[in-house]
């Protein structure tokens, strides 16, 4: 007998009473969705802009190797796209588009169609989300609502920049993957 | 080594174990604080208990159910029954591959099933990417919390083992410069490796994905730069709906270290055009838990440590007093399932105070189950000290006369006998206790005096 059939035989032989499953309601309360969003991705360490000011600091930043995902920014971008993500080693600062932003814990849902490379948010020195104003909900609830059924191969909330807390319990920004997170809403 | 023996061994360092229970209260109180800013939080861990119980109620349907839906992704599913298997199938793959250096992010299951060393001996590297994690590593120590790896460590500590181990300079504690060194370090292992390991937080049925959560981004930086993922999942992991996730990544993060969510969420369906994901379906005895009824529900555990964080024996005892791969209150209702002789004195490193329970984001009962597996163990052990003084006891007080001799005598000794005698270490209560002060009067000698 294969392990397959042994552990879900003896899982079978195991007597249990059929517990019911719940639906799960949506919650949330009506709220100011751009402030409690911009609160939540603050107190993540990610920082939160509108585009002019975002163009402001791109422009005095200094950053050489920029990639840009979105057409009203390519000519900002100095890296063309390479076949291997490995290749993207010293990426300074990557512009991606978030397909929209969760207000009670900031966090922003990517899947493969935003990505150009799956590992490009983490490889990435810095990064930089858009996200329209417009594309707010007020909690996971609703972003899985929204979210539905969508086919992605790889899909992912990002709520602030790469972060650890496994030295004495000291927040220290920058673990492994970006070492900032701008987020522009638009 | 016996709890309350290794706890001893912690305590020795009695600063050092102040600042571990403060830090972990500390923990404790983000959670709370961050737990009373949603109003259906209530809701919340109601609504995740009933989902695990259901899951559990029909794991083998929704175990095929996953299966197929992750077949149809394109992902590779395996199923081990043991420890032992689960390691072969890794090594399987990676011989497969003609790997012999691989990243890991952080997986309570391989530590369970001891993978690192099994995978050492068949000469592959293994370098554990969460920063806490790869400290214990360099120390070759096993994590001594589920979520804090290295909260046992003061920064004094790490310093030195950094300096030692990447060179970075004598005496400088600054927690940024040192994460900073383990980033360059990393980064390098991170390039190279062709197989990445994760763990898995939840596994979707329903459309056979699942999904790693992370602060660091560690899991992610593994697998997307690797050639193959191998994802190691107990069959405790499952949830029926995409729509789930809602409810259990509200709870995760918020009990586990009091954000309201991990910073990078990473759901996986497909692997990437010509590269491989792997499933690993682990029972190693969670089946077995699964038959036992009173205990079955410890299996809707979601690993988020808050248990730990609140419990005041796990803050004033350390990870490693426990002995077992998960230590604190739920470590304690899980490993004696795994091995009742080796783990028999976890249950009662407990006040039974219930505050693991109060904070357990899928309402574990996990207090009555620590006073269940006490029962459970003294039917099978015994305890022979114990024994002896209640077979005493019931003597004394089925007769009147024992009793009222036996009192009076009781409370002249505890007056007039020598400190050492009643602090004698065959009397392991009076460790770390005084006794109270004794009456002058028995309260049938004060009755008689004051009321008749």
């Amino acid at each position: 007998m294969s392990s397959r059939e042994a552990i879900l035989n003896s899982i079978r032989g195991i007597h249990r009473d059929l517990k019911p499953l719940p639906d799960v309601p949506s919650f949330g309360i009506k709220s100011d969705l751009v402030k409690d969003f911009t609160t939540s991705l603050i107190g993540n360490k990610a920082e939160v802009m509108d585009s002019s000011a975002f163009e402001f600091w791109l422009k005095s930043s200094g950053m050489n190797r920029v990639f840009s995902a979105i057409p009203e920014y390519k000519s900002y971008s100095t890296v063309t796209l390479p076949k291997d993500p490995h290749d993207l080693e010293n990426l300074e600062l990557a512009i991606l588009e978030g397909q929209f932003g969760v207000a009670e814990n900031g966090a922003i849902w990517l899947d493969d169609n935003q990505l150009p490379h799956r590992a490009m948010p983490f490889i990435t020195e810095h990064l930089v989300l858009i996200v329209p104003k417009g594309h707010l909900v007020e909690n996971m609830h609703q972003a899985y609502q929204k979210i539905g059924k969508d086919h992605a191969g790889f899909g992912l909330f990002i709520a602030g920049p790469s972060k650890t807390a496994d030295i004495e319990q000291s927040l220290v920004i920058g673990a492994h993957g970006a070492k900032s997170l701008r987020v522009v809403l638009v | 080594m016996s709890h309350p023996q290794a706890a001893a061994e912690f305590l020795k360092d009695q600063a050092k174990a102040k600042w571990h229970d403060e830090t972990l209260w500390f923990v404790r109180d983000k959670r709370d604080r961050i737990s009373k800013t949603i109003p259906e939080w209530e809701d919340l861990r109601n609504l995740a208990s009933e989902i695990k119980d259901h899951t559990l109620s029909r794991l083998d349907f929704y175990l095929e159910e996953f299966e197929k839906n992750a077949l149809k992704n394109g992902i590779q599913v395996h199923w081990a029954k043991d420890a032992e298997e689960h390691n072969r199938i890794v090594l399987g793959i990676l011989q497969k591959k003609d790997c012999k250096a691989i990243v890991k992010s952080k997986s309570i299951l391989t530590e369970e099933c001891h993978l690192n060393p099994y995978l050492e001996k068949n000469g592959v590297e293994v370098v554990d990417t969460d920063l806490g994690e790869r400290i214990v590593q360099f120390l070759h120590q096993p994590p001594s919390h589920i979520v804090l790896p290295a909260i046992h460590l003061k920064k004094g500590e790490i310093s030195e083992l950094f300096h030692e181990k990447l060179h970075t300079e004598k005496g400088n504690e600054d927690p940024t410069y040192l994460t900073q060194a383990a980033r360059i370090h990393l980064r390098e292992k991170f390039l190279q490796a062709r197989v990445a390991i994760t763990g898995v937080n939840f596994g979707v049925a329903e459309t056979g994905e699942f999904v790693v959560c992370t602060n660091e981004g560690n899991a992610d930086m593994g697998v997307h730069l690797a050639h193959v993922h191998i994802a190691c999942m107990g069959i405790e992991k499952l949830i029926p709906r995409r729509s789930d996730l809602g409810v259990f990544l509200r709870l995760l993060a918020r009990s586990a270290t009091g954000q309201p969510v991990t910073n990078y969420n990473s759901h996986f369906r497909s692997p990437s055009p010509g590269k491989e994901i792997h499933v690993i379906l682990v029972d190693n005895g969670r089946t077995a838990q699964l038959a036992r009824e009173k205990f079955r529900n410890s299996l809707k555990c979601i690993r988020c440590g808050a248990c730990m964080n609140t419990c005041p024996i796990y803050r004033r005892s350390g990870g490693y007093s426990y002995g077992s791969t998960v230590p604190g209150p739920i470590g304690s209702i899980l490993s004696p399932g795994l091995d009742m002789k080796k783990h028999s004195t976890l249950p009662f490193a407990s006040t039974l105070c219930g505050s693991c329970s109060d904070v357990c984001p899928v309402k574990i009962n996990i207090h009555e189950q620590l006073y269940e597996w006490r029962q459970e163990i003294t039917k099978t052990h015994g305890e022979l000290g114990k024994s002896l003084s209640m077979k005493v006891a019931s003597g004394i007080f089925k007769s009147p006369l024992a009793y009222k001799i036996s009192g009076s005598l009781m409370r002249s000794a505890l007056k007039n006998l020598p400190k050492s005698l009643i602090y004698h270490p065959i009397n392991s209560w009076g460790k770390g206790r005084n006794l109270p002060e004794t009456p002058e009067l028995s309260f049938k000698e004060w009755y008689k005096r004051n009321r008749s």
